[in-house]
């Protein structure tokens, strides 16, 4: 006796991995030139990736869309799929990130940006090599805290 | 250098919390110590009993669902944005498919967060074994395999 939430789309669960990836490299060196004009350059453009993803939908995510085109088709099919929510709010979490550090980079505070850049590092990086989300952890916890 | 101090810190924290997740999730741990039996029917006791019972008991009326399971009911505690909450259905579906006396409640958190946080319950999926009369026996957060449920079904049975 199971009782099922209800249905949703569903994903190769190696697409947001693939993304993770990316994802941590692009943040690497987005904090290994702290402070340039490049640093910024990438960290806007993750946070318009992540954007897409969060707001759009993860079909419109250019890592997912480089995963489904041209990775996916050249692997073996998925064991099984997975739930597109988490890996969406996930990236909603990491959209958060971006902007804090955007806005920390236009006040001059290129510290606070690079713990910013730094946590959504993290989290990717768990993504990547541990199929963990961590955004998708901290959801409950912030319905703990906010909801009465 | 901030950034690069930063990034090596990132890594390094990323990985080991990802090792201590890989080897703790889906472990079940004893609750309480074993309460005397035939002190209560199933189905009677309130949500989140504590003390003379020896341990916190949970009613079919508390989880929304219509009976407990004879011998046990794994209660999963799942939220939307949870991969192996799905993953964790599955097995305790099965588990109860395939074991009489056992029932598997699925509960969205979100909606529940009374008995969230009575239970304490942190993280999604959490699952709690009850055995025949509702007691919380095991616990385990994280991904639950099937040896893992099988064994807490083996190990109610122990006294």
């Amino acid at each position: 006796m199971s009782t099922q939430l209800c249905t949703r789309t569903e994903i190769d669960p190696r697409g947001p991995r693939f993304g993770g990836t990316i994802t941590t490299i692009v943040l690497a060196v987005a904090l290994i030139t702290a402070g340039s004009t490049l640093s910024t350059v990438l960290v806007a453009w993750q946070a318009v990736v992540f954007g897409l993803g969060a707001i759009v939908g993860l079909y419109a995510q250019p890592y997912g869309i480089v995963y489904r085109r041209i990775i996916g088709p050249r692997l073996a099919p998925p064991v099984a799929l997975e739930d597109a929510a988490p890996p969406r709010f996930a990236q909603a979490v990491g959209l958060v990130f971006m902007t804090v550090a955007l806005l920390s980079i236009a006040l001059g505070a290129t510290a606070v940006a690079s713990v910013a850049i730094g946590l959504a590092l993290a989290a990717a990086f768990l993504n990547a090599a541990f199929d963990f989300c961590l955004g998708c952890e901290m959801y409950l916890l912030g319905k703990r805290a906010l909801v009465q | 250098m901030t950034g690069i101090v930063i990034l090596c810190v990132a890594l390094v924290a990323a990985t080991a919390f990802g090792l201590w997740r890989r080897a703790t999730d889906g472990r079940m741990h004893d609750v309480r110590p074993v309460p005397d039996a035939d002190d209560a029917p199933p189905g009677q006791l309130h949500i989140a009993d504590r003390g003379e019972h020896g341990g916190d008991v949970l009613t079919a009326a508390a989880l929304g669902t219509s009976v407990l399971g004879s011998r046990a009911t794994f209660v999963q505690f799942s939220s939307a944005f949870c991969a192996p909450c799905r993953a964790t259905r599955v097995v305790l579906a099965d588990v109860a498919a395939t074991n009489p006396g056992v029932v598997h409640v699925d509960i969205d958190a979100e909606s529940h967060l009374d008995l969230v946080r009575a239970l304490h319950i942190r993280r999604t999926p959490t699952v709690l074994v009850l055995d025949a009369r509702g007691v919380i026996r095991q616990r385990a957060s994280g991904a639950t395999r099937k040896a893992d449920a099988l064994h807490a079904l083996d190990a109610l049975n122990e006294p």
